[in-house]
């Protein structure tokens, strides 16, 4: 059907459509293929690197649920990554159980872990919240690694490959399926978690936490919710973290990821689920990136053996920038772009001092 | 007794750092936690100006202590400044950037390795001892020495010096503060250097006593309990902090087992937090929700 001026909405059924224009159907489809093509011809590591971003998918979108869209700020991720890889490994290592057993397993540990890290949220908000909960994640961590040292696998656990109903999971072709089905759930979970009472409940919350009391939204039961709910995703990207590397040791899960993973959602965008993409893409292949920039750049050796911490320092400063001067993330970028031909041969221009 | 010894110089470390992490909570509402970085880049200062004056220890130690005062400076008007009146979580993650570059490019610089810059300044560090059995390193002393030295002139700076007072009434109201002519600017970098200074402190002493590597950073971080026990604002809270913080860590170690160290600081935290979340002597901010 064309329309003449515009696209209206005339039905209910046309208002809760996920993909609305005919030019969306398209480009949806041509995503999805060029998606499910990408493994047939993109060389083993470029398929490796896509694996970890659809887990990095699963634990960011956790943390733009939390973060981006409840206004909780949550400085724990790593402990809770570390909680469903744990998970995983003791599981596998002290009673043999299958990726069935694991995964639900894991699930529960990160909705009692949700709820630890949520009570705090009840009492506190803003940057003593971040602190509790960056606290919570050394105690988590600690756990962790007294069970490893205890058990004696201070070493790190291994984890044989799952079997998905006898067939078991060790080309990164047929991870790459998985996992991308699994982001892709988890991104169809949240987006419509968000269009929902729930969602805006959230984000009342976010806005304005007095404002959403007095609206009637339980704020207190709202908050755990989210907490629960965020901490479970975050929990099964951890199993499934464990189950892809194949090893599980505390020392993956330090306080850098979760800088890593907050990284993702404020580079991405807060408050924007193509944010999560974005930065979840971003964030894993920067240090290839920077690998291969090294090497085509002429780099004194000594320089280029410490490659990990040109990582480091590289990261920082692009963090620092995009605090600095790009609150929106890679999702401001686009939009600016976007709009630009969109509005082209017209400028946009602030309105309300509100910024492009 | 030995034990504590061992509290009153984990006490004074914790307090040194701890200083750096209130003056500039108290002054500009930012938590640094690039703090235990920034203590390993003095340290790492000091280290470099020992290799270049070899002979001259006293004009490494001054020169790092004016680096340090330096690089506080110079990180505000370059970097903090453009934070002013983000949200306050941002200006946070900044220094979380912060804190990742500086731990890079010191890696770049400095290598990882284990660094000994006592030994590069030409000193000993003998063990003194105070009677009863009980010794500390030369080191120690000193440590607690310029703890308690640094406390008095902070409390003398905030209570008697006129940037003392203009530096609390920003504190207190940035908004008042600058309609009285209070630059705000200035008070921030002023902030900014003397936390860098006195972390600095800490970082120099921690790394003449037992060596500087990267693992440094993680001391900052774990003094960071010791701030919020005693409120985050508070330097009267942070010297209490240090001596809870402190000893719960030393007994937990002889009590418990040593590896309980790293956590230790951070359950006495989350004690407090879910206690009395603004501290023992900190001002209740509004940090409740509904």
């Amino acid at each position: 059907m064309a329309y003449a001026s515009g696209y209206f909405k005339t039905d209910y059924a046309m208002e809760l459509r996920l993909i609305e224009t005919r030019w969306q159907k398209v480009s949806a489809a041509l995503f999805f293929l060029a998606l499910a093509v990408f493994p047939l011809a993109a060389p083993q590591f470029a398929i490796g690197i896509a694996n970890q971003v659809f887990i990095a998918i699963v634990g960011a979108a956790a943390l733009m649920l939390l973060t981006g869209y409840a206004g909780q700020i949550s400085l724990g991720h790593a402990g809770l990554l570390a909680a469903g890889a744990l998970t995983t490994g003791i599981l596998f290592k002290e009673l043999g159980a299958t990726f069935w057993i694991s995964l639900p397993a894991s699930a529960a540990v990160g909705a009692a872990l949700g709820l630890l890290f949520g009570l705090p949220s009840l009492r506190l908000k803003g940057l003593y919240l971040a602190i509790t909960t960056l606290a919570l994640h050394f105690v988590v961590a600690f756990i962790g690694g007294e069970y490893e040292t205890r058990r004696g696998f201070s070493t790190g656990i291994l984890v044989n490959p799952p079997a998905l109903g006898g067939f078991a999971l060790q080309e990164q072709q047929h991870w790459y399926f998985v996992l991308l089905a699994i982001a892709a759930a988890a991104m169809l979970f949240c987006i419509n978690l968000l269009r929902s009472r729930t969602g805006r409940a959230l984000m009342a919350i976010r806005d304005h936490d007095i404002v959403a009391e007095s609206l009637g939204i339980p704020v207190r039961r709202y908050k755990l919710l989210i907490f629960v709910v965020s901490s479970t995703m975050t929990s099964v990207a951890g199993c499934l973290l464990a189950y892809y590397r194949g090893f599980v040791s505390i020392e993956a899960f330090s306080l850098y990821l979760t800088i890593d993973y907050v990284a993702m959602v404020i580079i991405g965008g807060l408050g924007s689920m193509l944010g999560v993409v974005l930065g979840a893409l971003f964030v894993i292949t920067f240090p290839y990136v920077i690998e291969g920039l090294l090497r085509i750049l002429p780099i004194p050796a000594g320089i280029a053996n410490e490659i990990f911490a040109i990582n480091y320092a590289a990261f920082g400063l692009v963090m620092i920038l995009f605090l600095v001067f790009e609150p929106l993330g890679l999702v401001g970028i686009w939009r600016r772009v976007r709009n630009y031909f969109l509005l082209w041969p017209y400028r946009q221009t602030a309105v309300g001092g509100g910024g492009g | 007794m030995q034990t504590v010894a061992n509290i009153v110089v984990l006490a004074a470390i914790y307090a040194l750092i701890g200083s750096g992490y209130v003056l500039i909570y108290r002054v500009s509402r930012v938590l640094n936690l690039a703090q235990g970085e920034l203590m390993m880049l003095v340290a790492y200062l000091l280290f470099s100006l020992a290799t270049l004056f070899g002979g001259h220890p006293a004009s490494a130690l001054a020169g790092a202590v004016l680096l340090s005062l330096l690089v506080g400076f110079v990180l505000y008007v370059v970097l903090m400044r453009r934070m002013t009146g983000e949200l306050v979580i941002a200006a946070v993650l900044v220094t979380i950037a912060l804190g990742i570059l500086l731990r890079g490019l010191m890696v770049l610089v400095w290598t990882g390795q284990m660094q000994r810059p006592l030994e590069k300044l030409g000193w000993q560090n003998p063990p003194v001892a105070l009677g009863q059995g009980v010794a500390m390193s030369s080191v120690a002393l000193a440590t607690i020495f310029f703890a308690i030295a640094i406390y008095v002139a902070l409390f003398v700076f905030f209570r008697y010096t006129a940037w003392g007072v203009r530096m609390r009434a920003v504190g207190e109201n940035p908004l008042l503060a600058a309609q009285r002519g209070i630059k705000l600017h200035v008070a921030y970098a002023m902030a900014w250097a003397l936390a860098t200074f006195t972390g600095g402190c800490a970082g120099m002493l921690l790394a003449l006593d037992s060596g500087l590597d990267g693992t440094m950073a993680i001391v900052g971080l774990k003094a960071f309990p010791v701030v919020l026990v005693g409120g985050l604002d508070s330097l009267r809270g942070a010297v209490v902090g240090a001596i809870v913080v402190a000893t719960a860590e030393v007994l937990a170690i002889q009590l418990i087992d040593p590896l309980v160290s790293d956590v230790v600081p951070f359950v006495v935290l989350i004690a407090m937090l879910a206690v009395r979340p603004w501290g023992l002597f900190g001002t209740e901010e509004e940090i409740q929700r509904v």
